[in-house]
């Protein structure tokens, strides 16, 4: 656990770029520190192993005050992740990620297996290990990173940007990538970063500073997101926080209605009374296993008598009980329905998820 | 050659008496090594454009070309200047082309690192707009080279006042004579005198330079305070 | 004229390779010269160029240090020394060492100070003292161009050694200096071949060394870092 109990940094020349803040991170916890460029996030973060040094207030990590410990050893108990790597570049992969374990004496042969299970663990073959980081991309060196960080199991981690040297594609690939680390080893994190995305997405708690250096709201993200604490933080969440709201609920959160269902063998007008009776002009097709086939126009149906004889159109997007609620989303305006339609793993019809559902969940 | 125990460790360094009497010739030498320099580096900025333009051009001629300046840099000074004696005897020639050699390995280098060093985006959007070739280099590339060029030419300068010292050993020197001068009359007063003076004279010269550079280029001048 | 006859002829003959006047002598004192002068140059440059890049003091001086050096008159300051202290080796040596330094010194505080901020960064945020981070990180990275400076500096030293021949001093460069006031063409030109041998030999040597020395994972930044070592054009 980590806790900053009124935590100021003031540099030299007077400004102000850490502000009286007061802030607890739960063990396990990746709590995300976020705002704009200027806001302290940083200077935050590079406190905690004394990279810079609090000018007033303490930090305490694990029970101890972290003035109290001497650096290095502090350090080495802390793993560090900055935007740019900062690999070695004399050094190939495997030494790099050796770097802490070599530091506090663990022997040769622990080492080398733990280099091998750190880059199974990151996703990266085995041979890396004997390369250089400049024959490496970008992604593979960020991946890198986090397994040097990793190397003697520190219960902490520091996260400077650790994905934003990369492109958006790879970087969305290493987010998910690290989330799914998180759940396995469930470090304790302060991972900064200047996109609210990024923070929504990776933080179980988000704290957004504010130009010199203040903490604006520390929270769970859904609850940031429903309610903002001041104007500043409403703005810096965007204008579309509603959808970014939905992103985090899962469609398995609201009840799917059961909607207008029939099967290609049933009769035209089964399909004009289930449109009827549900108040829209199409229905939806499965077949006897219950498995999706796609949506017919209820009159089409009548007109050529058998469900199964009129044009069944595909659905283009279906969403699953894990997917979010703005897929579900993006599933609905795709849609000449105007709905989403939710099915299971073997595509097997579950219900509809309509735009009422959607504004009732958040509202 | 004196060959017996060391004097005194200079009871005088300079005896001011002898620098008054011998103003005519040190004004002299300071001429010729002015000249010389001079000359070297005219010549030396004259031949390394073209060459450096040819390398940025073609850029498989920058290997060699670097190759050889490399390894014509290596040889020792007095040795180069040696080595063309069969070619042009003990005349003011050795010495210029020597020099001028030396200067061209400099300027080479820096003017093609200097132009290569020109910004891809700036020198896109030059050809985007619509200039040639020529106008391009002359109004867009080499003024942005120019800091790179100068801080050669500023290298190359100094060099060469150096150099021009070493020449006094095949007979010409500038303000190298004094050397030879100090020693066949056991005298430290013209060896310090000339070691002032070509000091001197290349702390100068690179003040100077450094002013030019600054006249030529307005636009890094915000930039440097 | 047949000046590349007499010239063979002079570095063929057979009583040139033999005795304290031969080829063979001549270029092991010159080797030798060269070899002590460097390695005091090294041993005062090294730590010196190294602390201030380490620490970042005296960057000013660390950096106009070669320019100093450059304009001040090799020639001048070996005959200066000599009538100073008179002839001997260790004036002569001293003179060596003095100009060879300034290399040195610039070269190992640019190698040093060029390494990079994350690594430096990284480093010390896993836990390396100030120390550990110099040894393990900051010399091995700045390797490249602290082998080009000493390159730089023992092929200067060749070339001031041959200078110095001037004032007395064995080597090769006696060849040059006899030559010249005996007006013995083939000497001086045999000579100068000589000379400019040993010093691209000690240039490739170095280079070989350096290949050996840095880490792999610096290969591109080695080549480089020794053209542009040869031509500073920082100022």
């Amino acid at each position: 656990m980590i806790t900053f109990e009124s935590v100021t940094k003031r540099f030299a020349d007077g400004t102000t770029a850490v502000d009286n803040v007061d802030l607890e991170v739960p063990e396990g916890d990746l709590t995300v520190l976020v705002g704009p460029s200027g806001c302290g996030k940083t200077t935050t973060l590079r406190m905690v192993n004394r990279m810079i040094e609090a000018t007033s207030g303490r930090i305490v990590v694990d029970g101890r005050d972290v003035a109290q410990v001497d650096p290095p050893e502090l350090r080495r108990r802390i793993g560090y992740v900055i935007q740019q790597t900062g690999l070695f570049p004399h050094r190939t992969i495997g030494e790099n990620i050796a770097t802490v374990p070599q530091l506090v004496g663990w022997d040769r042969r622990r080492t080398r297996d733990r280099v091998g299970e750190l880059l199974e663990l990151v996703g990266m073959p085995a041979e890396v290990r004997d390369r250089y980081p400049h024959q490496l991309s970008g992604g593979q060196r960020q991946r890198v990173g986090v397994a040097r960080a990793l190397a003697v199991d520190p219960p902490i981690m520091l996260m400077d940007e650790p994905f934003g040297a990369v492109d958006p594609i790879v970087r969305s690939r290493l987010q998910d990538e690290f989330l799914r680390l998180q759940q396995e080893v469930r470090k304790t994190i302060v991972f900064v970063t200047h996109d609210i995305d990024e923070a929504i997405k990776m933080g179980d708690r988000i704290a957004i500073f504010r130009q010199g250096g203040h903490l604006e709201q520390y929270a769970p993200p859904d609850e940031l997101l429903a309610e903002p604490a001041s104007d500043f933080v409403a703005d810096f969440l965007g204008a579309e926080r509603g959808l970014k709201r939905l992103a985090l609920i899962p469609v398995s959160a609201v009840k799917a209605e059961s909607g207008p269902v029939v099967t290609p063998d049933d009769p035209g007008q089964r399909a004009v009374a289930a449109a009827e009776a549900y108040g829209s002009d199409w229905v939806v097709v499965v077949d006897a296993d219950r498995r999706l086939l796609g949506w017919v126009h209820a009159g089409e149906a009548a007109e050529r008598g058998r469900v199964g004889d009129a044009e069944v159109r595909p659905f283009q997007l279906q969403v699953l009980a894990a997917d979010s609620l703005r897929a579900a989303l993006n599933a609905m305006v795709q849609s000449r329905t105007g709905v989403a339609v939710r099915v299971s793993d073997g595509d097997r019809y579950e219900g509809i998820v309509t735009m009422e559902l959607l504004s009732k969940e958040i509202s | 050659m004196t060959d017996g125990p060391a004097p005194v460790l200079a009871a005088e360094l300079i005896r001011w008496s002898w620098v008054g009497d011998h103003l005519d010739d040190i004004r002299g030498y300071l001429f010729q090594h002015v000249e010389l320099t001079g000359l070297a580096l005219l010549f030396g900025i004259v031949l390394a454009f073209p060459l450096a333009l040819a390398a940025v051009r073609w850029p498989r001629l920058y290997g060699p070309i670097l190759a050889f300046t490399g390894v014509l840099f290596t040889i020792p000074s007095l040795a180069l200047f040696i080595l063309l004696i069969p070619f042009t005897g003990l005349s003011i020639r050795t010495a210029l082309i020597g020099l001028t050699i030396y200067t061209l390995l400099i300027l080479v280098r820096n003017m093609v690192e200097g132009l290569r060093g020109v910004d891809r985006d700036v020198r896109e959007a030059a050809q985007a707009m619509g200039f040639s070739a020529t106008r391009q280099l002359f109004q867009v590339e080499l003024p942005l080279a120019l800091p790179v060029i100068m801080a050669g030419v500023r290298i190359a300068t100094v060099t060469t006042i150096g150099l021009v010292t070493i020449t006094a050993l095949i007979g010409w020197g500038g303000l190298g004579r004094l050397f030879i001068d100090g020693f066949t009359l056991d005298f430290t007063t013209p060896i310090v005198v000339g070691i002032v003076l070509s000091a001197a004279l290349a702390f100068a010269a690179d003040l100077l330079l450094v002013a030019v550079q600054r006249q030529l280029t307005p636009w890094a001048r915000s930039r440097r305070s | 004229m047949d000046v590349v006859g007499d010239v063979l002829r002079w570095l063929t003959d057979p009583l040139h390779w033999s005795g304290p006047g031969g080829i063979p002598a001549r270029t092991l004192q010159h080797v030798w010269y060269s070899l002590v002068a460097t390695g005091i140059a090294a041993a005062i440059a090294l730590p010196i160029g190294i602390a201030i890049g380490h620490t970042g003091r005296g960057a000013l001086l660390a950096v106009n240090l070669t320019n100093l050096g450059r304009a001040i008159p090799t020639l001048g300051i070996i005959i200066l020394v000599f009538q100073l202290a008179g002839f001997g080796f260790i004036p002569v040596l001293v003179s060596l060492v003095a100009l060879a330094i300034p290399p040195i010194v610039t070269n190992s505080y640019i190698g040093v100070r060029s390494v990079d901020r994350d690594v430096r960064e990284a480093a010390e945020g896993m836990g390396m003292r100030g120390r550990q981070v110099l040894w393990q990180v900051e010399l091995p990275v700045a390797m490249p161009l602290i082998m080009a400076g000493i390159r730089t500096s023992a092929v200067q030293v060749v070339a001031t050694a041959t200078l110095a021949a001037f004032v007395g001093l064995g080597g090769l460069g006696r060849y040059l200096i006899d030559g010249l006031s005996q007006r013995d063409l083939p000497q001086v030109v045999g000579g100068a071949i000589l000379v400019a041998l040993l010093s691209l030999i000690t240039e490739l040597l170095l280079g070989r060394v350096q290949a050996l020395v840095v880490s792999r994972g610096l290969a591109e930044r080695g080549a480089d870092a020794a053209v542009r070592a040869k031509v500073e054009k920082a100022a």
